[in-house]
């Protein structure tokens, strides 16, 4: 099933936590650009990017919110760097049940970054004008594969969850209904 | 839907222990639009001329901007307002930070507290759920200490946090109340505070704030970001560095002092020191700085970073910015490191970084002119330094001397008696003023000492230089993109004002130009304490990315409310004139109106006396500086006018009584 090489812009987003002075720009134009109509409100609990933040430990990290997570890991992880003890899972992306971060405020539906999709560059790096966020493209060859659709996706997750079985059944059950 | 801001305040009585959230009347938005305007029309409905700073009647108000939360860059403040012990007349401090947006995302405009709590408590506000907690364990607390520890045990690293220290705890006339790199200082709230026995407001706020027209909003945010860039990269030339770049003012990242430390007065306002700041001098300022400065860091959505995190061997980190880097130093004749040392602890303590230097200076002159003596001092280090810190921890403690230390020179002075008030010589409105002594009068200056009823400077001054230009090709050279001006005649103004000759201090400006300038810096400071603006970003800055000509169409984009130049002028004179008339039943009259008397050497008693009345009547005040009944009746303020004849202030001629 290995197919063609195909050209694929890969985008970095390089982050500088010495530069970053903690004013959140990222956070408020996240949310305000994910609004529905666009820009119609702000709310930095629904951004993309958050950053943690402990001005008396000298700690500015932002942090982009990756793939949902069905469960927490199993231990944590908690780094000193040059004598700054972060909090836990302080660099983790996962919209995770161990945290409120990266999740709508309400809904408790999961947030993940999507490079401002459409957008001539990320809005968060648009607005961090001290350049902690920077953004950066390259091009790699990759190996074409083929893409797993979103309903096996989720199903996958399903079965992960509830086991095969189970999900086997009510599948059954499901379409003796109709 | 109501835009920019949420349309609730959230009212709670500290006596009965009662919260609850009303919604605010959209018609008072439009009237006195929001932070230090809508403040001032609660104040002066509930809180009636006889009230006490420390009576329960008092309200303390948290009031965020119009426009706090939004994505206008730098537009952040908390407004806080209340009757100041010191002054009796309305304390208005701002702070920057976190605390304003966060109230707004947690959906209120404003906390209001009545009433006094019987015990220590703070307040912690989650959204819609909202608690008076006690405090017993936090009593004594620094300000700082108290919001790390409130974070923790809340389990909220976001929540934000403004709390008093133990100054405010015991009631010091010049407490402030710190919020991580910000502080409101002014005026003694941190004492009202303390008296209502609330130690902390703790808030966390995860709902949206609404935008009328997303597009239109967005555009002139761009528009803003992209001068700020600019402006940054282009400094303003032949001024002093703090003012070439915006910032609030960028006193932790610019080194050279030069300026500060020859030009303003050390000790008790008394000595100037020329010459002071030689290689070095600046060098090991240099060297300390770059010790203790961890980094600078920002307030919410601002790109400007003009605070830093200061850590000094030994001794917890704290947040610093703008002029306290200096007034320490300076008031005990000492060095950069000793400055950020007892700042550290006068930021835990939470006292005013322009009185509590100034009043300690001013106790250790009584002691040296014989006026107070050694047995007043029990155990007083002999080293200067020592001596600051000991008179820092009697103030806050109000032991001893502390004790009428502790209410600012003015009122410490009447105590004292024995001619201590020729001591007191730097205040304004009985509040201690920057220790600068100059030697011309300037007529716009002498306006803005005046009448500034913030009664300070700072939340006054800005927009047009402050000193003219040698050459007339440099000036040229500045009006050319001077595009903030309200009207042109500004700019000939500015080109036809030499250093020297006819045209130069203090009969140019002319008292009519000086009228024009100054009523233009005032109503930016107003403007932006409506909308939560920083100065740093607006009013206090020569050719700043706010002003008069792009504020109402932030409003109207922003808040949903029509606005143009016109109706936004009307609006702030409308609040200004009701801060006044709050101020006037207050008792504050022409007399109160006055620079310090050794501000300038060089006075000019009949251009002084024309210029405030000039300016008086310019403003529609009478010549008592009371708002007249027909200028009460062009901004709708009628029920001021009633007010007023109704206690006698005016009659019904409009004349005061
Ligand atoms: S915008 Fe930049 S500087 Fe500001 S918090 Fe985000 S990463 Fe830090
Ligand atoms: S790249 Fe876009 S979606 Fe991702 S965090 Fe930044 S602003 Fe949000
Ligand atoms: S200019 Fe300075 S004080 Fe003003 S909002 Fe920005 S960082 Fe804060």
């Amino acid at each position: 099933m290995t197919g063609e090489k195909k050209k694929k812009i890969i985008k970095t987003i390089r982050i500088d936590v010495d530069k970053c002075h903690g004013c959140r720009a990222c956070e408020m134009i996240c949310s305000a650009f994910h609004a529905k109509p666009r820009y119609s409100s702000s709310n930095p609990a629904r951004s993309r990017i958050r950053v943690i933040r402990d001005p008396l430990a000298d700690i500015y990290v932002p942090v982009y919110a990756g793939e949902y997570t069905v469960a927490e890991c199993a231990g944590r992880d908690k780094y000193t760097i040059n004598g700054k003890e972060y909090s836990e899972c302080a660099f983790c992306r996962a919209s995770c049940p161990s945290r409120a971060d990266f999740k709508e405020p309400d809904s408790g539906l999961p947030l993940k970054c999507d490079m401002c999709e459409g957008e001539d560059e990320p809005l968060c790096v648009k607005w961090c004008t001290v350049d902690a966020l920077v953004v950066e493209e390259r091009e790699e060859e990759v190996e074409e594969e083929i893409e797993q659709e979103e309903l096996e996706v989720g199903l996958e997750e399903l079965a992960s969850k509830y086991g095969m079985n189970t999900i086997m059944d009510a599948i059954s059950r499901l379409s003796k209904k109709d | 839907m109501r835009y920019a801001e949420t349309g609730f305040n959230l009212e709670i009585d500290l006596t009965r222990g009662n919260i609850e959230k009303v919604a605010t009347d959209p018609k008072d938005t439009e009237l006195y639009l929001g932070g230090l305007g809508t403040n001032t029309k609660i104040l002066w409905d509930r809180v009636p001329p006889e009230t006490d700073a420390f009576s329960p009647e008092n309200l303390l108000i948290f009031g965020t901007g119009l426009l706090c939360g939004t994505a206008a860059t730098g537009c952040n403040r908390t407004i806080v307002s209340t009757i100041s012990p010191q002054t009796k007349l309305m304390a208005f401090s701002m702070m920057g930070g976190y605390w304003a947006p966060e109230l707004k995302y947690a959906g209120y405009d404003k906390v209001v507290l009545r009433g006094k709590s019987p015990d220590l408590v703070y307040i912690w506000i989650n959204n819609d759920k909202v608690e008076i907690r006690d405090a017993s364990h936090l009593k004594g607390k620094g300000a700082i200490e108290t919001a790390s520890l409130l974070q923790k045990e809340l389990k909220e690293p976001k929540a934000q946090v403004a709390a008093i220290g133990l100054a405010g705890e015991n009631r010091v006339f010049y407490a402030s109340i710190e919020q991580g790199r910000s502080s409101a200082s002014r005026g003694g709230i941190g004492a009202v505070m303390g008296d209502k026995n609330v130690k902390a407001i703790v808030v966390r706020g995860t709902q949206d704030i609404n935008i009328a027209d997303p597009e239109k909003f967005m555009d002139l945010c761009y528009e803003v970001n992209d001068y700020i860039k600019w402006r940054q990269e282009n400094p303003i030339k032949g001024v002093i560095p703090i003012l070439a770049i915006l910032g609030s003012p960028q006193e932790m990242a610019i080194h050279d002092e030069q300026w500060h430390t020859e030009n303003f007065s050390w000790g008790n306002a008394r000595t100037r020191r020329k010459g002071f700041w030689t290689d070095e001098v600046s060098e090991e300022w240099l060297e300390t700085m770059n010790k203790a400065r961890t980094r600078l860091i920002s307030c919410y959505n601002c790109p400007i970073a003009c605070g830093a995190t200061i850590s000094l061997p030994g001794l917890p980190t704290y947040m610093m910015k703008c002029f306290t880097k200096l007034t320490y130093t300076m008031a005990a004749m000492s060095n950069l490191e000793f400055g950020l040392t007892i700042a550290q602890r006068a930021t835990e303590y939470g006292v005013d970084g322009y009185s509590a230097p100034q009043v300690m200076a001013f106790a250790l002159e009584l002691l040296e002119n014989g006026i107070l003596s050694d047995t007043d001092f029990p155990d007083m280090p002999e080293d200067n330094e020592g001596r600051h810190f000991y008179l820092l921890d009697k103030i806050v403690r109000r032991e001893g001397i502390g004790d009428v230390l502790a209410n600012g020179t003015h009122w410490a002075a009447k105590e004292i008696g024995n001619g201590a008030e020729e001591y007191a010589h730097n205040n304004i409105k009985k509040q201690e003023q920057l220790p600068l002594k100059l030697s011309m009068l300037n007529p716009i200056y002498f306006l803005m000492y005046c009448t500034g009823e913030k009664i300070n400077i700072t939340q006054i001054e800005g927009q047009f230089p402050q000193a003219a230009f040698p050459k007339r090709e440099q000036r040229e050279k500045f009006v050319k993109d001077w595009f903030q001006v309200p009207d042109d005649k500004f700019k000939q103004y500015f080109l036809d004002w030499e250093p020297r000759g006819e045209n130069s201090n203090p009969y140019y400006p002319t008292v009519d130009m000086t009228c024009d300038i100054v009523d233009w810096q005032e109503m930016m400071h107003y403007i932006d304490d409506a909308l939560g603006m920083c100065a740093g970003l607006s009013s206090f800055h020569m050719k700043p990315p706010y002003h008069i000509h792009n504020f109402p169409q932030f409003i109207t984009a922003g808040a949903g409310i029509e606005m143009n130049e016109e109706k936004l002028k009307q609006a702030a004179k409308r609040y200004r004139t009701l801060l006044r008339a709050f101020n006037i039943n207050r008792g504050m009259r022409r007399k109160d109106e006055k620079p310090p008397e050794d501000h300038w050497k060089k006075r000019f008693p009949e251009l002084e006396k024309e210029l405030l009345d000039t300016y008086y009547v310019y403003k529609g005040w009478n010549e008592e500086g009371i708002p007249t009944r027909e200028s009460l009746h062009e901004l709708g303020l009628d029920y001021v006018a009633e007010d007023f004849i109704s206690r006698g202030i005016l009659t019904d001629e409009g004349k005061s009584s």
